[in-house]
């Protein structure tokens, strides 16, 4: 899960002219590069590949560091 | 009480000898319509009366029409795909005396009418010599997406006022269209085809595209109208194109430049033109210049009477063309105090061109900034691999909404996902970033309305 977020992290970059910070587990995501516009996409196209759509879940505490967001999905299954 | 100057009895019985209404199965003389009637012994009893035609078919409708025009008070008609749900309310709006209906079936039920008149196509002498002395009101249905249609009131002059009269000295226009004549875009050409002094040619529910073009080239069909997404299908196929059109019209949709392109390819030496109309507004404008959008120095007055300008980026139109008011208890105002229609569609004006951009309701809101659906539809049918496309809204828990593309493939184009990236990249040249399709799906067609239009709910 954790190399198809970043696989997805770095295309959306890229498609997007965005320089991205190293992605560790503290990173806060509104530090890592990624517009709100590119998280979107991100969400989006996660839903496509992964099939798995937390943020559907209804009542969960949102991911704010990219060790969460995987974290996210990896229960999100 | 003055007899009315223009019947369309009266455009029709002229002309050139033989001239007709065909379709795949059936065909009406346009001269018999004038002459006779399909209504038997019910047509005198119909003088004045409200009547609404659910006539079951395009050629009885057309019978009907020429038939009651200037005799009617009022003729209500209802599109081919029309909900006999609401029948009650729209007999009820339009205060319908009597209606006629399809000879071959059993009239509806409980419509509480005295007067149920079957009609047919073995059109017999009349009784009587009519004195057409009503400007007779034409009440078209407008597709509501929920509750009872809304009916707007027309008359024959504000119908045809974008239609150059025909005469003796010009060319005969055999008309085809896409379109049924029981939608506004086939009124239109109906009612073209009438004054063109030539024959109509028209697309039986169901007939393939290929099978129409063939008639369409063995009735010598001139002038041809359609919506763009009836022309991309025209564009897919490989049929022969015919040989005898001179005037290809595109109305209904936003013409954008690649299918206008590639019409001018199919057909070299025709006239393109799309044209701009709507039910409330009336035909507006056609352009003829082979590009997307309109020439700014269309907004203001013309020369013909039409007044346009932009209120808050959408279209209103002024003009003898729009549509009287609509009809029914609390019903809207049509026009507004200085008699503007407000068409809802969008404008944007770049340099001296004004573009389509879409619905004022269409529009998707990415995080706060608006997307117009068909403006993205059209850079991505600009590339050379794609044949139609479809812009519409993907819930997103981020920005509330993204772009999301629905590609269909020209035939022999393979799917792949370079292509995608392509088309994405195409987009990003010309698109602000959140206007780009954060996706792309390819499909193998797009759902068409029984109009003929891009199907947008999903």
């Amino acid at each position: 899960m954790r190399s198809t977020i970043i696989s997805a992290i770095e295309r959306v970059a890229f498609e997007q002219k965005r320089t991205i910070a190293p992605l560790t587990d503290d990173l806060p995501l509104v530090e890592s590069g990624l517009d709100s516009l590119c998280l979107a996409i991100l969400v989006a196209r996660l839903e496509d590949i992964t099939g798995r759509d937390p943020f559907g879940l209804g009542d969960v505490s949102l991911p704010t560091t990219f060790g969460e967001l995987v974290a996210f999905y990896e229960h999100a299954a | 009480m003055p007899l009315k100057s223009l019947s369309l009895a009266s455009l029709v019985e002229t002309g050139a000898a033989g001239r007709s209404i065909w379709m795949r199965d059936a065909v009406v003389s346009l001269e018999d319509c004038a002459r006779k009637t399909g209504l038997g012994g019910s047509f005198e009893l119909l003088e004045g009366k409200s009547v609404i035609l659910l006539t079951g078919d395009q050629l009885k409708t057309a019978a009907a029409l020429i038939d009651l025009d200037g005799w009617a008070r009022r003729l209500v008609l209802c599109p081919p795909d029309f909900e006999l749900r609401h029948l009650g309310a729209v007999i009820r709006d339009a205060q319908v005396d009597a209606l006629v209906y399809d000879g071959q079936v059993e009239p509806p039920v409980e419509t509480g009418l005295a007067l149920l008149a079957p009609c047919g196509l073995a059109l017999r002498q009349r009784s009587i010599v009519p004195i057409r002395r009503f400007e007779t009101e034409w009440a078209l249905l407008t597709s509501g997406t929920t509750g009872d249609p809304k009916m707007v009131i027309h008359t024959l002059a504000t119908l045809m006022g974008a239609i150059a009269p025909g005469h003796d000295d010009r060319p005969v226009q055999n008309w085809a269209t896409f379109y049924d004549i029981r939608r506004f875009g086939g009124l239109q050409i109906f009612l073209r085809a009438a004054a063109g002094r030539g024959s109509l040619t028209l697309r039986t529910a169901g007939e393939a595209v290929e099978d129409f073009l063939d008639r369409v080239s063995s009735t010598e069909v001139t002038h041809i109208s359609g919506t763009p997404s009836h022309w991309r299908l025209v564009l897919i196929g490989s049929a022969a194109r015919p040989a005898a059109i001179e005037y290809v019209r595109l109305s209904g949709e936003i013409s954008d430049s690649a299918v206008l392109n590639a019409l001018a390819s199919l057909f070299p030496g025709a006239r393109i033109a799309h044209a701009y109309a709507s039910t409330e507004a009336g035909v507006a404008f056609e352009v003829e210049d082979g590009r997307a959008g309109f020439p700014a120095s269309l907004l203001g007055e013309s020369d013909d009477g039409v007044t346009m300008k932009l209120v808050d980026g959408s279209l209103a139109i002024r003009s003898n063309r729009t549509a009287l008011r609509y009809l029914g208890e609390g019903a809207p105002e049509l026009r507004d105090a200085e008699g503007f229609v407000d068409t809802a569609d969008m404008i944007e004006v770049r340099g001296e061109r004004c573009f389509f951009v879409g619905r004022r309701g269409g529009i998707i809101n990415v995080g706060g900034a608006k997307v117009n659906p068909e403006e993205v539809e059209a850079v991505i049918n600009l590339h050379a691999g794609v044949h139609a496309s479809l812009v519409k809204a993907r819930k997103n828990p981020v920005t509330g909404a993204l772009v999301e593309a629905v590609v269909v493939l020209k035939a022999g184009v393979q799917e792949t996902p370079g292509l995608r990236d392509e088309i994405i990249a195409q987009c990003a040249e010309r698109l602000a970033p959140y206007k780009v399709p954060a996706l792309v799906r390819f499909a193998p067609s797009l759902a068409v309305t029984a109009g003929g239009k891009l199907l947008r709910q999903t």
